[in-house]
């Protein structure tokens, strides 16, 4: 059977053909929709971890057991998951361990452009890079036996491109795995010193059998066409090559670590000219050069070798950029014509508005976090000064507070939603607490782990797969952590939020203000829509310092509008309104 | 056969995606090897959305080489103009008549480009406006203006419409699979 599939979708698929028994991941985009499908299908045991280690830990845990196991998150996910991935990396895996890394090359979503295929080559781990939803799902099913074959943790890493692209995919059926059961051996598991100096053997060992099995691996295709022109690529970058070169001759790597390098060289002795496409990172050209092929009267050839001299290392490939780096874009007869951007904003009625407005008022430093909220530092709201990395907000705001003193501190407070606080927002308080900091750490939240789509959370009372399970206090967790002033408000309440983020300035020590009401987005039951009475409005533009996408200013008649499309009449603007014109 | 190229783009929320599955599941359905691709995450809050669909005997890249799209489906009138450079020479343009505010429009930073339709038209002569507002209306609801946009599309596809309606019909909700329906062929015979 045929079925468009995204690459995510396929990974899915293909882990659940291959048996899978458990998996363990933390959303994040690109890669959410592996662990959502995942729990759809009632053969797998799937969760939403508290963060991307411990779904690793939870995986390798099942592996112990001879699960098949994967987990799952986006590039940064694996920094930090990166602790016990280079653990495993020596343990190696009883029943198959597959860690699926999904790249964001453009940074749709993200803080950075990391390459992760480098994570395979410092862990020294196989790399698996598919280039199409078809491969996504033939790669998940050989990444568990390549994993079982070879005594490996692997790496499938995917790309935004190749994560939410579909395609034609043919599905198979679920073969059944059955653990194997624990068969205690502290040789394997336990890395104490002793045992990893001979870890360490095997796993050098294992990346020359690991190398030997890519020369002959089916993913690792020549395709032969043009002599003139040799391109050496992977991933999605394949597919864009293709487009751009139909003519040229293609060794297209599906197992980009270890490299087979006598596949390569041949491949190099076979044609005029190499190019070398792939996205940000020279990772395939800087070994491949390393092997020094292009050395005249070295090992194998003296082709000229082209990689990153013209293909861009910042931002996304995609047809044009590949055309256009050598040359062969045809630029467009049309005339641009200039548009006023169109950045996503806060939705409208979403509860974290209040929050920022507040801030915003305050004039206070915010050291922001990962998530929707990181939306809070757009104008007119303006209200985010920082964002590192999940839960870097409280520890952030804490590093200013001993630089410079609780004059600063009263003046800053660190923003996190409730899922970020959960991952690894909870350590950072722990810190303050312990440290005797001055702080106020506000947390947004709405309920759900919104940014990626909705997951359930700690706090949310549901797992992935539906069960109910208990519904973690904010409220005790902080208490329990040693805050003593912790406020809970309801960010719809523009004036009790104000005063709570006030009050919390003024405290001693560690304080938390949990401004908690669901996201808008939950249930999507809105309230009647509100409208602009004009002969009340003044046009002082006040509620447009909300940056409520619903709220616009009609210039010609100096009024206030709302557009009752996006309205949810959650009513933050007409608590504003000094002339009270926001009616139902 | 020549690879078809189709580029849908609008903003957040207003149905982009369902028509790119629609688009693609549909020439799959008509025994054409298709991919699409689009962003999710931050880009869906509000923001400018775009969705690249293509079909044909053997598809590679998932997304379209600028100047190569033989269609820019727009679901809203100033977005189109952000991937004019997409179109190939002589390809063609359905707007819908739409406008969205973004935020900096909203708060009085930016202008909407009023004459927006006009220019577009002015570069490119195979300009087709679609009232998406008034025909989804007429079909029943406004839920449908990505269905009525689908069926300006297809009339310039040579799918047969059978085809189209059995795909729209397994991907929305079956009690509006004859609003749907009704949408669809409102857009193809507009």
């Amino acid at each position: 059977m045929k079925k468009l599939l995204s690459g995510n979708e396929a990974v899915a698929r293909g882990a659940w053909e291959a048996g899978v028994n458990v998996v363990s991941a933390y959303p994040g985009t690109p890669s959410t929709e592996i662990l959502e499908n995942l729990g759809k299908y009632k053969e797998v045991y799937a969760e939403l971890a508290t963060n991307e280690k411990v779904g690793l830990e939870v995986a390798a845990g099942a592996s112990f057991g001879g699960a098949r196991a994967l987990t799952c998150m986006k590039h940064v996910g694996l920094n930090v998951a990166a602790d016990p991935l280079f653990s495993m990396a020596y343990i190696g895996a009883t029943g198959g361990l597959v860690v699926v890394t999904a790249d964001d090359p453009g940074m749709h979503s993200s803080q950075n452009e990391q390459d992760n295929r480098y994570y395979a080559k410092m862990a020294k781990i196989p790399c698996l890079e598919p280039s199409d939803s078809q491969e996504c799902l033939a790669f998940a099913k050989l990444a568990f036996e390549l994993s079982e074959q070879f005594d490996t943790p692997v790496l499938l890493r995917l790309t935004t491109r190749i994560s939410h692209s579909k395609g034609v995919v043919e599905l198979g059926q679920r073969a059944e795995h059955t653990p194997a059961g624990y068969v205690k051996d502290i040789v394997k598991r336990i890395t104490i010193p002793a045992h990893a100096r001979k870890m360490h053997v095997k796993v050098e060992d294992r990346l020359r059998r690991l190398s030997e099995y890519g020369e002959t691996f089916a993913g690792n295709t020549i395709e032969r066409g043009d002599k003139k022109l040799g391109i050496i690529t992977s991933g999605i970058s394949y597919q864009y090559a293709r487009d751009v070169f139909p003519d040229a001759s293609f060794l297209k790597l599906g197992l980009t670590h270890p490299l087979p390098q006598k596949l390569i060289a041949g491949f190099i002795k076979s044609v005029d000219e190499i190019y070398v496409i792939e996205e940000n990172d020279p990772f395939l050209e800087e070994q491949i050069k390393a092997a020094g092929y292009f050395v005249k009267g070295s090992c194998a050839y003296d082709s000229p070798i082209t990689g990153k001299d013209k293909v861009p290392i910042t931002g996304e490939l995609d047809p044009t950029v590949v055309a256009r780096s050598f040359g062969l874009q045809r630029e467009s007869s049309v005339q641009p014509i200039a548009v006023p951007a169109r950045p996503p904003v806060l939705c409208p009625g979403c509860p974290h508005r209040g929050v920022f407005y507040a801030i915003s008022k305050l004039k206070l430093t915010a050291t922001g976090d990962i998530g929707c909220y990181t939306l809070g530092m757009m104008e007119p709201l303006g209200a985010m000064d920082t964002v590192i990395c999940m839960g870097g907000s409280v520890t952030a705001a804490m590093g200013l507070e001993k630089a410079l003193g609780p004059e600063m501190a009263r003046r800053t407070v660190a923003v996190i939603g409730d899922s970020t606080f959960f991952h690894s927002g909870i350590t950072g308080l722990i810190d303050m607490v312990y440290n005797n900091a001055q702080g106020t750490v506000v947390i947004l939240d709405n309920r759900i782990t919104a940014m990626t789509g909705h997951q359930q959370n700690p706090g949310s009372g549901r797992t992935l797969q539906g069960q109910t399970s208990p519904v973690l206090s904010l409220e005790d967790i902080c208490h329990a952590c040693g805050v003593k002033h912790v406020a809970v408000v309801d960010p719809l309440d523009l004036k009790a939020t104000e005063a709570a983020l006030k009050a919390a300035a003024g405290h001693p020590g560690v304080s938390v203000v949990i401004a908690k009401s669901p996201c808008i987005l939950i249930d999507k039951k809105f309230k009647p829509t509100l409208h602009v009475d004009e002969d009340a409005c003044v046009g002082c533009k006040l509620c447009l310092k909300l940056g409520c996408p619903a709220i616009s200013f009609d210039s010609a008649r100096k009024k206030s509008k709302i557009d009752p499309i996006f309205c949810t009449g959650c009513e933050v603007c007409a608590s504003l309104c000094p002339k009270k014109a926001m009616k139902r | 056969m020549k690879t078809v190229n189709i580029l849908i783009c609008g903003v957040g929320g207003q149905g982009v995606l369902l028509a790119g599955d629609i688009i693609a599941e549909t020439a799959i359905a008509a025994g054409f090897d298709a991919k699409k691709s689009e962003v999710h995450g931050m880009a869906q809050r509000g923001g400018s959305v775009v969705s690249h669909v293509r079909y044909g005997d053997r598809v590679n890249s998932p997304l379209i080489r600028e100047g190569e799209a033989d269609v820019i489906l727009s679901f809203e009138e100033m977005e189109t103009a952000r991937y004019l450079s997409f179109l190939k020479p002589g390809g063609a343009v359905i707007i819908n008549r739409q406008q969205v505010m973004p935020m900096t429009v909203a708060t009085g930073q930016a202008q909407y480009p009023a004459d927006i339709v006009d220019r577009i038209r002015a570069q490119v002569p195979n300009t087709a406006l679609c009232d998406g507002p008034a025909l989804s209306a007429q079909a029943g609801s406004a839920k449908t203006i990505n269905v009525v946009l689908v069926g300006a599309l297809a009339r310039q596809l040579g799918i047969p419409g059978e085809t189209w309606i059995a795909t729209i019909s397994s991907r929305v909700p079956p009690k509006t699979v004859e609003m749907n329906r009704k949408a669809f062929e409102l857009g193809y015979d507009d």
